[in-house]
């Protein structure tokens, strides 16, 4: 019964951030109330006993990327008056119809279980032999020890690139030579 | 119910269902674990103000509450209370108010898992003495370290004032940076445990003799990273000498420049209450909690084995902590931002690292029963190795001078 208040309370809460996020003026609200989202998401991961999958939503969305989001949005100083003029202007239509697409999405794999798979697949992550985090732990580094290792390598991938492109060539540009002279 | 009972995982209270009596005690503990951080705050301002003093030879607060001035906090509070709230013409009106509150929530939840006692018997419930045993643990930690920082950030940014910026984009940077090193310290004592929740981590270093002090505590197999603890921690919390957040000489006060009132000292209070909360952690961590000697010649079931001792040495090991935080505040310098950022990731995240790397090969010769006196050295040796490939591949100072000119 509790379940079904909670995630009726923290769905309601997590849908209108949402529309926020979309409708806000000013950056900054539109981050903090994606904040709200990633939180009231992390308490339904905790109703589903998913508390592992919880505490890393907090820590690594609402802690981490979200922050990294602010910085960028303070460093660069956006204003609330940015211009809202499209430079795509297909974009809108096509956005409206591929939303529509996912929505109808959604709604057909709410009823039909073919492509989540029955609902046994939520028993086994239940305590039992060992808690969420250690059944979590045990499944990613024996099953899916393969895509876990392929993700870090990615990772790491990206991490070398992005320090490739922000690190200043060593060669003298233009704007030296202007500046020398 | 599902919910409520796996979060609360181990403590013995929810064993029995949900009963009037069992919300009453959680309330209970939720209100004593608040009061007792407000008095730590209360008691550790006054002792820092103190401690410093003498170190400097002066006399310190000695006016309100007696020639002592204990109650010098408790004043300055009051003042702060009743003093007149200013928002800014430039600030952001709803974001401004709410920030204090961002910083405030989140340092009062991480206490809530610190084990301050051991298992106690409240009106015929058996229970631990702590608020919340999650099986997620050390991990709440991070995650409210990590909202918290919205409280600095925000802050700064709704003053809608220069130097507040500059402060709270300084502690974001800082605070990202040490968020690595202190997570990865964390992981070497999360590796002997093998449990995430604090309780597990306070029972795996119980008091069994007087060797515990050294075998069965943390703070000596996990050296290095106890060390990185200590110091990521001062940095998470902005202490000096990494207080660049509200460096005066550079920044006005930086990200509370606007801040008046109570919702200034709700700041401060937030900054003294994750110091005292990442202390506490350390104990929890490094120095075995409540872990420490019962007296014997009592019976080991009575109120003072069960309730006091397991207490007083939880506190005993926290005030030498403080202590620590206070002494390295007299005697240290600011560092200066460069040197900030250096340190956390070109030393603290490479040796945090390679802690972990020696702590797990350790254990796994442990479970494999290999010999131990050619494994150990030879992970540290192969460790002091990597480091120095590491340090070779690091541009010295001079050279990226050298690049830019």
């Amino acid at each position: 019964m509790s379940e079904v208040v909670i995630f009726f309370i923290m769905a309601s809460i997590a849908l209108c951030a949402a529309l926020g996020v979309v409708l806000a003026r000013n950056p900054v609200h539109s981050a903090l109330l994606l904040v709200t989202v990633l939180i009231s998401i992390a308490v339904l991961f905790i109703i589903q006993d998913a508390q592992l999958l919880a505490a890393v939503q907090v820590i690594v969305y609402a802690g981490a990327i979200v922050v990294l989001f602010l910085f960028v949005i303070m460093l660069l100083g956006v204003d609330e008056e940015e211009s809202l003029a499209e430079p795509v202007t297909a974009q809108r239509p096509v956005a409206i119809v591929l939303g529509l697409v996912v929505l109808a999405e959604v709604l057909f794999l709410a009823g039909h279980q073919w492509a989540t798979g029955a609902q046994q697949s939520r028993g086994s992550l239940q305590a039992g032999d060992g808690g969420n985090v250690e059944r979590v732990a045990r499944s990613l580094f024996t099953d899916f020890l393969w895509p876990f290792e392929v993700t870090a390598v990615l990772l790491v991938a990206a991490v070398i690139g992005s320090v490739v492109l922000a690190r200043r060539s060593n060669k003298p540009t233009i704007d030296d030579e202007v500046e020398t002279l | 119910m599902i919910a409520l009972q796996s979060l609360a995982a181990g403590d013995p209270l929810f064993a029995g269902g949900l009963d009037p009596t069992v919300v009453l005690i959680l309330i209970i503990k939720t209100v004593a674990a608040f009061a007792l951080l407000m008095v730590l705050v209360l008691f550790y301002i006054w002792f820092m103000r103190k401690v410093i003093a003498d170190m400097q030879n002066r006399v310190g607060p000695a006016r309100a509450g007696g020639r002592y001035g204990v109650l010098q906090t408790l004043a300055d509070g009051v003042k702060l209370f009743f003093k007149e709230q200013s928002v800014p013409d430039g600030a952001d009106p709803f974001v401004f108010r709410l920030a204090p509150y961002l910083s405030i929530i989140p340092a009062f939840v991480a206490f809530s898992i610190i084990p301050i006692g051991g298992e106690v018997s409240i009106l015929g419930h058996t229970t631990y003495l702590q608020l919340a045993d999650p099986a997620i643990g050390v991990l709440l930690l991070l995650a409210t370290s990590g909202i918290g920082l919205y409280g600095v950030m925000l802050a700064g940014w709704s003053s809608g004032s220069k130097y507040p910026l500059l402060g709270s984009v300084r502690a974001s940077a800082q605070l990202l940076s040490y968020e690595a090193a202190f997570g990865l310290a964390i992981v070497a004592v999360l590796l002997h445990s093998g449990t995430l929740s604090t309780r597990g981590i306070v029972d795996a270093q119980a008091w069994t003799s007087w060797d515990s002090f050294a075998t069965s505590w943390y703070w000596t197999v996990a050296f290095v990273s106890f060390v990185i603890f200590l110091i990521a921690a001062i940095a998470e919390t902005n202490h000096p000498p990494f207080d660049l957040v509200e460096a005066e000489q550079e920044l006005v006060g930086g990200f509370v420049t606007e801040y008046t009132g109570i919702r200034f000292a709700m700041f401060f209070l937030a900054e003294f209450m994750n110091l005292i909360t990442m202390s506490a952690i350390a104990v929890t961590l490094f120095l075995g909690g409540p872990s420490g000697p019962a007296l014997g010649f009592l019976s080991a079931t009575g109120t003072v084995n069960t309730w006091l001792m397991p207490m007083f040495w939880f506190f005993t090991k926290l005030l030498v902590l403080l202590f620590g935080t206070v002494w390295v505040r007299a005697s240290l310098p600011r560092m200066r931002y460069d040197q900030l950022m250096d340190l956390g990731w070109k030393w603290l995240i490479e040796i945090a690292f390679l802690a972990v790397m020696v702590t797990a090969v350790v254990l796994v010769a442990r479970n494999e029963a290999w010999n131990r006196f050619v494994v150990v050295p030879a992970a540290i040796g192969g460790a002091f190795c990597l480091l120095g490939i590491l340090r070779l591949c690091i541009p010295r100072q001079s050279e990226l001078i050298e690049e830019e000119v």
